[in-house]
Formats: C-alpha cells, sequence, structure tokens
C-alpha cells in the first residue's frame, strides 16, 4: 500500500555541508508519528524540503506515490500538505480571527476574491470560529497577533494549519513555548483531528512524543538513525546514548 | 461582540465615511476661488491611494510610482494632441489600460525581486519612461512637453475651464469617488486580506497556499491603472502635460511623503496625507518662498520620530488609550 507521504534517498547540501542524506522516510496515511534528534540534526530542514521551502539536491518527494518533488510549496499545500514552523509564522498585526481566516480562505478558494468583504464570508467565517474555539482561542479571537503570550500564539499556528484541512499535517515543534498547563489544548486538537490525517511532530519534550506517537523516527546529523515503535526506539540502547539519555533525563 | 461579529462590522459600510465627501461637496460652495487648488488635492488623494494599496496593504516598496502617473497623464495628452481623441471619460479609461499595462509588464519582472534591488528597479523604469518622454519629442513634447490642450465638454454638457476650474472639481471628485469605491472594496476583500497577509508575513502566506506573486503582480497591475487615472486627470484638468509635472523622482517621492504623513495602510490615510502635504505646501511657500522645503522636512522629521503611523495612526493610538485595554 502506498505511503501518504514518502521520501526516497532525500539529500540536501550547502555547499560542503550535508544537512540531509540520504533519506527514505514513509508516514502512512492516518499516521501519529514523531520525528525526534540532537539540535542541528536536520529535522526543520527536512520538513522544509517536504513542503518545497527548500529544493533538494537529489532525491524525490511522493504524496501519495506522486512525485511532487519539481512542486513549488502553494502547489504543495493544494495537494494537501500544511505544516506549522518551529518560529511563529504569523501575521501579526492581525487579529486572531483574520489569522485563521486567510488560511481557511485559501483553502476554500476564495483567497482572490476581490467583490464580497472578507467579513461577510459566512462559511469562512464559521469555519475560522469553530478552530478557534476548538483550540480554546475564543477570548483572543479579536485581539491581535503581538499582543498574544507566545504559547497563545503557538495555538493560532495550529489553528491555521487546520484551517487547511490537510492530509498530511507537518508540526514543527509544536509545544514550544507552550506553559505546561496548556499542552494538552494541543494533545486534545490533535487527537480530533480525523484519523486519516498522516500527522508528523518534531518536538524535543520527550513526555508528549511518547504520549502522541505510535512511530518515531530518530534523526541524526542529516540521516536516519532509526526508526520504529516508542518502545522500540526507548530500548535503543544507541538512540539512548545519542539522544534519548539526555533527553529523557533532562 | 465575538471577533467575526467585530469583522464582519469592520468591513460595513459606516456614517463616517459620508463625512469627506460631504466636506469635499461643501467645499465647492464654500471655496470657489481655491477649486484649483482643491482639485490639485483630489487628484493627489487618487494617487496617494494607489499607491497606498502596494505600499500600505501588499509591502511592496516603490520609488517609481510616478511612472504611471506619468504614462496615464501622457496617454490623454497624446491622444488629445495626435489623433484628437479629447472625450474624457474614454480618455481616462485608455490612461489605465495604458498605466495597467506597463504596471503588468514590470511587475511580472521587478516582482520576481524585493527589498533594495525592487526599489532600484522601481525607480529604474520611471527614469526610463521619463527619458523615453524626453526623447520621443515628436509625441510627447520632449522637455517642453504638451501645453494647451484641449479637451471636449464632460458628458457633453460642461466644459473644461483652466480659469475657474468649477467643472474639473465635481469631474475629479466624481472620478475619485469611483476610483475610492473600487479600492474599498478590494481591500475589505478576501483579496485585500490576503494583501495584508502578504505584507505581514510572506513565509506564511506561501505556507497557506496562496499565489503570492500573482497577487502581487494583479495588486500591482490594478495600482498602476488607478495611477494613470489619476495622470490623466491632472493632465485634462490642467490642459497641459510636461516631465516635470507628471514624472520623475520628486513626483514618486512626494507621493510617498503624502502616505507617510497621512498613515499608509489605512485607506483614509491617502486623504488626511494630501491634505496635509498640500496645504503645508501652500502655506509655507506663501510665508517662505525661498525656504518652504525646510519646514515640509521639519515636519517629516515630527512624524517619523512621534508619530510613525502618521496622522490617522496618532489618532488610532489616542483612541486606543481613551478605550483603555481590551
Amino acid at each position: 500500500m502506498s505511503a501518504m507521504l514518502e521520501t526516497r534517498g532525500l539529500c540536501k547540501s550547502f555547499g560542503a555541508l550535508e544537512v540531509a542524506r540520504d533519506v527514505n522516510f514513509r508516514l502512512e496515511r492516518g499516521a501519529r508519528h514523531a520525528l525526534i534528534g540532537p539540535n542541528g540534526a536536520g529535522k526543520t530542514t527536512f520538513i522544509n524540503l517536504l513542503t518545497g521551502v527548500l529544493p533538494p539536491s537529489r532525491g524525490s518527494v511522493l504524496l501519495e506515490d506522486e512525485d511532487v518533488t519539481s512542486l513549488p510549496q502553494a502547489r504543495r499545500v493544494k495537494r494537501g500538505i500544511a505544516r506549522t514552523f518551529q518560529i511563529n509564522q504569523l501575521f501579526r498585526g492581525l487579529t486572531v480571527q483574520e489569522n485563521v481566516c486567510i488560511a481557511v480562505s485559501e483553502r476554500l478558494g476564495v483567497g482572490g476574491s476581490m467583490l464580497r468583504a472578507a467579513g461577510r464570508r459566512a462559511d469562512v467565517l464559521d469555519e475560522a470560529t469553530r478552530l478557534i474555539d476548538m483550540l480554546k482561542l475564543g477570548e483572543n479571537a479579536g485581539r491581535r497577533i503581538g499582543e498574544l503570550p507566545y504559547g497563545r500564539q503557538r495555538l493560532v499556528e495550529i489553528a491555521i494549519a487546520l484551517g487547511l484541512q490537510p492530509r498530511v499535517l507537518l508540526l514543527d515543534e509544536p509545544a514550544a513555548g507552550i506553559p505546561s498547563a496548556e499542552s494538552h489544548i494541543l494533545l486534545d486538537a490533535i487527537a480530533t483531528l480525523p484519523k486519516d490525517i498522516a500527522v508528523l511532530i518534531i518536538e524535543h519534550d520527550m513526555d508528549l512524543v511518547f504520549r502522541f506517537a505510535e512511530r518515531i523516527t530518530v534523526l541524526v546529523s542529516g540521516a536516519v538513525f532509526a526508526e520504529g515503535t516508542p518502545t522500540e526506539i526507548a530500548g535503543n540502547r544507541e538512540v539512548r546514548s545519542v539522544y534519548l539519555g539526555t533527553a529523557l533525563n533532562a | 461582540m465575538n471577533a467575526a461579529t467585530e469583522l464582519a462590522r469592520r468591513h460595513r459600510l459606516r456614517w463616517w465615511e459620508a463625512l469627506p465627501w460631504i466636506a469635499s461637496l461643501a467645499c465647492f460652495f464654500a471655496f470657489p476661488n481655491y477649486l484649483a487648488f482643491a482639485t490639485q488635492v483630489l487628484i493627489t488623494i487618487l494617487f496617494a491611494l494607489s499607491l497606498d494599496l502596494v505600499l500600505g496593504y501588499a509591502g511592496i516598496v516603490t520609488l517609481g510610482h510616478a511612472a504611471f502617473f506619468g504614462a496615464g497623464a501622457y496617454t490623454v495628452g497624446m491622444l488629445a494632441m495626435h489623433l484628437g481623441w479629447n472625450e474624457p471619460f474614454s480618455g481616462l479609461l485608455a490612461a489605465a489600460l495604458v498605466a495597467g499595462a506597463i504596471g503588468l509588464a514590470s511587475g511580472l519582472v521587478l516582482l520576481r525581486t524585493h527589498g533594495l534591488a525592487l526599489l532600484m528597479l522601481t525607480l529604474c523604469t520611471m527614469a526610463l519612461l521619463e527619458q523615453a518622454a524626453n526623447m520621443g519629442a515628436a509625441w510627447t513634447g520632449g522637455f517642453d512637453g504638451m501645453p494647451g490642450l484641449s479637451f471636449s465638454k464632460i458628458l457633453g454638457l460642461f466644459g473644461f475651464d483652466v480659469l475657474y476650474y468649477r467643472s474639473q472639481y465635481l469631474y475629479a471628485l466624481a472620478v475619485l469617488f469611483v476610483c475610492f469605491a473600487i479600492v474599498r472594496t478590494l481591500i475589505y476583500s478576501s483579496f485585500g486580506q490576503s494583501l495584508t497577509g502578504i505584507r505581514e508575513n510572506l513565509l506564511r502566506m506561501h505556507a497557506v497556499g496562496a499565489p503570492v506573486r500573482a497577487r502581487q503582480v494583479l495588486a500591482y497591475t490594478i495600482s498602476a491603472a488607478l495611477a494613470g487615472v489619476a495622470g490623466a486627470l491632472f493632465t485634462q484638468a490642467n490642459g497641459y502635460v510636461s516631465i516635470q509635472a507628471v514624472l520623475g523622482l520628486e513626483r514618486s517621492a512626494g507621493i510617498m511623503i503624502v502616505l507617510i504623513l497621512g498613515g499608509y495602510g489605512r485607506l483614509y490615510g491617502a486623504f488626511v496625507g494630501a491634505i496635509v502635504y498640500m496645504l503645508l505646501e501652500h502655506l509655507l511657500a506663501k510665508a517662505y518662498p525661498t525656504a518652504w522645503q525646510l519646514g515640509l522636512g521639519v515636519t517629516l522629521i515630527a512624524v517619523a520620530l512621534f508619530a510613525r503611523n502618521g496622522v490617522i495612526g496618532m489618532f488610532d493610538a489616542l483612541r486606543r488609550r481613551l478605550d483603555g485595554p481590551a
């Protein structure tokens, strides 16, 4: 059976520096997959290669067996690949509601509509409101992003990604900056996602990773170091020595 | 009130939006001796409004917007001078088409760049047109331009009179109203919202699947067409066109100053900026004929230091302070 998202021999170099080395990776339909590794392992670069922010030096990216390697980022989004960013990338001068509306408008194909006021598009507004409520952002909906605490902004990142109704959702350190008392909101949101959406999460919070993931890939120096179920990864002595030992003891 | 209702309310027409138009009509009766000046203010508002669409909303920084103003101004001038085509409304349409076509062609190339490169390339585009107008003297009148142009009556009823400007004022006001309605509709639409998104965070707009460059080029083209209409109005109202009047860095930079003064990305910033700038220019030039630009410079420094979002931004901040924290 074809994977939802797959990479074959994916490589990326910046001059002599290899940041992705022959990465073969499969994200199955409906997967809850985590990508872990030490800082500088190339995790975010890998997400950038999957989403088309960076072109690979070699290798290919396949979405349900269709080669999307040469597609620009916007067209990959239309095919169903959505992401969040490690460092918030939001429309800081706009309200939470407007941030989510922009994403929903693009997905519904009305982002280029010139005649009807955005504030009169009930379909867009209703869906944005639903997502905002789902992420417990209702009381902040009318506030500008710049006025929100960082943790709340992280949740807006996720609301925007969900507004695109992705088939593949790539979450780059979604819990970073979210107070531990609010991290359950994030997990609840992920838990309510339709089961056919494949989710790949990059995260340093091992508690969250082991609660969320059904499968884990460990990336070290741009290459796949190990892959397996959470139990297999937790029991892997080499993984513990290069990464988990420090992460689990932290 | 929830955020969705608040957004819908913000996009609805509000009662006070009628005030600028009522005030403009009142000016017609209250200041009949200043209609020439007031007509120039209206044209400047339209030009600034066109720049606001790209600079204020789409975040495209340009120093060459006078290229489109000049293209529109020369289009109606050349049509009237060489082809005898002096019907005002179709002249405006032709000017919009020519300026829009130049905007589209240059936008497709220039908007691949950004930052300083974009700034320089927009300036170069304007300089190229300026030189073309200078060198194509057989068509453009060269350095001297085209004086003494005449246009047929508006709707066959109201003639242009370069001494009294009564018709010109109402004509410019009507054209500004129509163009403003177009810009207002655009910026409150989903398209306008996506332009703001592009200005706020280009990376995120790509990540939500928006065709960013196509939107930028479209906004640039529409803006160019509107600037072309402003330029055409200038030629029709004054009965002449020349390089110094409609092209050049001074024209481009001047309109950016107007927008900075009023507040960019604020729809009514163009109105406030144009009025403040032209009144300052008029009054300072009258009081200090040799040093009036000094006063303008001091005002700009004050705005840059204390009112970065322009006059409208200053009032917004004041209103927020009075309202207290949300």
